[in-house]
C-alpha cells in the first residue's frame, strides 16, 4: 500500500474515533455529533495524506513525527480558530493535544509503513 | 611419485611431512606457485598458490596423490564445472582449471579469507543468528533454482567473510537435480551422474537428509539440502546466547527436518522466507499460532504504534479526568 494511501486511512479512522470522543469530553456538543465527526474525519484524512505523501518524499523518521505533530497542530488550531470566530468555547487542549498526537501517530506510521516493491 | 606407507626408522611426523612434499602440486610454473596447504578432505587438498601472470594469490585444489582416476577426477571436474555454473556472491567463483604434469586434474578459485562457521555464531543472540542463517540460504537458493542440490550442507562447508558475507564451499559432491539440467549445463552425461546411483551415499552423518542417509539418490533433490539446512540452523541455535526457542522457530525446525521429503519445504527459498518472516514478527508458514499468540505477535510487530495509541487514548482519559475536576459542580 503507498504512503499516502496509508496516510489517508489511519488518519480517517482516527479522525472518527477523535471526533467521537467529543460526546464524552463535551457532552454538550451531543446534538451537533454529526457535524464534529465529519470534520474530525476530514481533518483526519488531509491530515493523514498530508503527512503519508511527506513519508513518501522524505525517509526519515525524526522528521516525519515532526512533520505528523505539525500537520496534525495546524489542522487543529484551524478547528479551534473556527471554533473561537463562531462564538463557541475554543476547547483548546480537547482539540490541540489529541490532534496533535494524531498528526505524531501517523507521522511515525508512515515512516515505518514499507511500501510493497514493484513486481520483478 | 609414490611414497611408502610405512618405511621403517621415520617418525610419524617426518612421515607426514614426506607424505605432504611427495603430494605438493606442481602446476606450470610460469603460471602457478604453490605456498602452502590450507585445507585437506577425503577427495583432494586446497593449496594456497601465487597466480604469477595476475599476481594475486588463489585457491588451488587438486586431487591426491593415487586417487582413483576415473570418478574422483570426474568429480573435480564436476565440481569446477557447477561452481562456474553457479555466479553467486555466496559461492566461491572459478577461476581456471587444468590438469598438472602428473596427470592430476586441478582448478583454481578465488581464495576465501573468513572465519569457520562456528566461530562466527558463538555466543550470539538468536536473532543474530537467524539473519546470518537466511544469508547461508540465499546461493542455497540460487543453487535450487538452477537445479543443482549440494548435498553436503554442514558448518565446515560455511565461511564467513571479513566484511559478513557468507560462502557455501564444497560442491564436489553437489548434483544435478535432473538430468536436462546437466545436459543444460553442457556437462558430460559420466559427470552427471557420478554417486548418483542407486545405493551411494554422499553427506555427512548428522546432516544428511534420511533418503540421501539410505543412498536412495533418486530421491535426493533441494528439499535434502533443506533437511541439512534445518541440522544446520539447528546447530548454529545450539552455540546461541539466547536460551529457549519461541514455537514458530522450533515449527520451522520441525517442517525442514521431517523425514518425509514431502513435509519439507521445497527449497532453500522457502525455508529462508519463513526464517525471514519469523524475524519480521510476521505469521510463518510452519506454525498455526492460536489467538494469544496472534496477539502477542502482532503487538511485537507493531509495538511502538500501539504504544503510541494508548498514549492517545491515555491522553484522551486525562483530559476527560481534568474536564470532570474542573467542570461547576464537579
Amino acid at each position: 500500500m503507498k504512503k499516502p494511501l496509508y496516510g489517508t486511512i489511519l488518519g480517517g479512522v482516527l479522525g472518527i474515533f477523535d471526533g467521537l470522543t467529543a460526546l464524552a469530553s463535551a457532552p454538550e456538543t451531543a446534538p451537533q455529533i454529526m457535524s464534529i465527526v465529519l470534520g474530525s474525519t476530514f481533518k483526519g484524512l488531509l491530515a493523514g495524506f498530508l503527512i503519508g505523501y511527506f513519508a513518501r518524499k522524505v525517509k526519515s523518521l525524526p522528521l516525519g513525527i515532526v512533520f505528523g505533530l505539525f500537520v496534525g497542530f495546524l489542522l487543529a488550531a484551524g478547528v479551534v480558530w473556527m471554533n473561537v470566530a463562531s462564538g463557541q468555547p475554543g476547547y483548546y487542549w480537547q482539540i490541540l493535544l489529541p490532534g496533535s498526537l494524531v498528526g505524531l501517530i501517523v507521522g511515525y506510521a508512515t515512516q515505518r509503513h514499507a511500501e510493497l516493491a514493484p513486481q520483478r | 611419485m609414490t611414497v611408502p606407507s610405512s618405511p621403517p626408522g621415520l617418525s610419524d611426523d617426518a612421515l607426514r611431512r614426506l607424505r605432504d612434499a611427495a603430494e605438493l602440486p606442481e602446476p606450470d610454473p610460469s603460471r602457478y606457485l604453490v605456498l602452502e596447504r590450507i585445507g585437506r578432505g577425503g577427495m583432494g587438498a586446497v593449496y594456497r598458490a601465487r597466480d604469477v601472470l595476475l599476481k594475486r594469490d588463489v585457491a588451488l585444489k587438486v586431487l591426491h596423490v593415487g586417487a582413483d582416476g576415473g570418478d574422483v577426477a570426474a568429480r573435480l571436474t564436476q565440481e569446477a564445472r557447477t561452481l562456474a555454473r553457479l555466479e553467486h556472491p555466496g559461492i566461491v567463483p572459478v577461476h581456471d582449471v587444468g590438469v598438472l604434469a602428473d596427470g592430476r586434474p586441478f582448478y583454481t578459485m578465488k581464495l576465501v579469507q573468513g572465519h569457520p562457521l562456528d566461530d562466527v555464531v558463538r555466543g550470539r543472540p538468536q536473532a543474530d543468528l537467524l539473519r546470518l542463517f537466511s544469508r547461508i540460504c540465499e546461493p542455497m537458493a540460487f543453487a535450487h533454482s538452477r537445479g543443482v542440490v549440494h548435498r553436503d550442507v554442514k558448518p565446515q562447508n560455511v565461511m564467513v567473510g571479513e566484511f559478513g558475507e557468507v560462502l557455501v564451499l564444497d560442491w564436489g559432491v553437489s548434483k544435478w537435480a535432473s538430468a536436462r539440467d546437466a545436459h543444460d549445463a553442457a556437462l558430460p552425461a559420466a559427470a552427471a551422474g557420478i554417486d548418483t546411483g542407486a545405493g551411494a551415499v554422499v553427506g555427512t552423518r548428522g546432516y544428511m537428509a534420511p533418503e540421501q542417509a539410505r543412498g536412495d539418490s533418486a530421491n535426493v533433490d533441494s528439499r535434502a539440502d533443506v533437511y541439512s539446512l534445518g541440522m544446520l540452523l539447528t546447530h548454529m541455535l545450539s552455540l546461541s546466547s539466547t536460551r529457549g526457542m519461541p514455537r514458530p522457530l522450533s515449527a520451522i525446525l520441525r517442517k525442514a527436518t521431517s523425514v518425509e521429503p514431502a513435509a519439507r519445504y521445497a527449497d532453500a527459498e522457502a525455508l529462508a522466507k519463513d526464517v525471514l518472516r519469523l524475524l519480521a514478527a510476521e505469521r510463518v508458514q510452519a506454525h498455526r499460532e492460536n489467538f494469544l499468540e496472534q496477539t502477542l505477535r502482532l503487538y511485537r510487530r507493531h509495538r511502538t504504534l500501539v504504544l503510541l495509541v494508548a498514549a492517545y487514548l491515555l491522553v484522551r482519559l486525562i483530559l476527560l479526568l481534568w474536564q470532570a475536576n474542573t467542570a461547576p459542580g464537579g
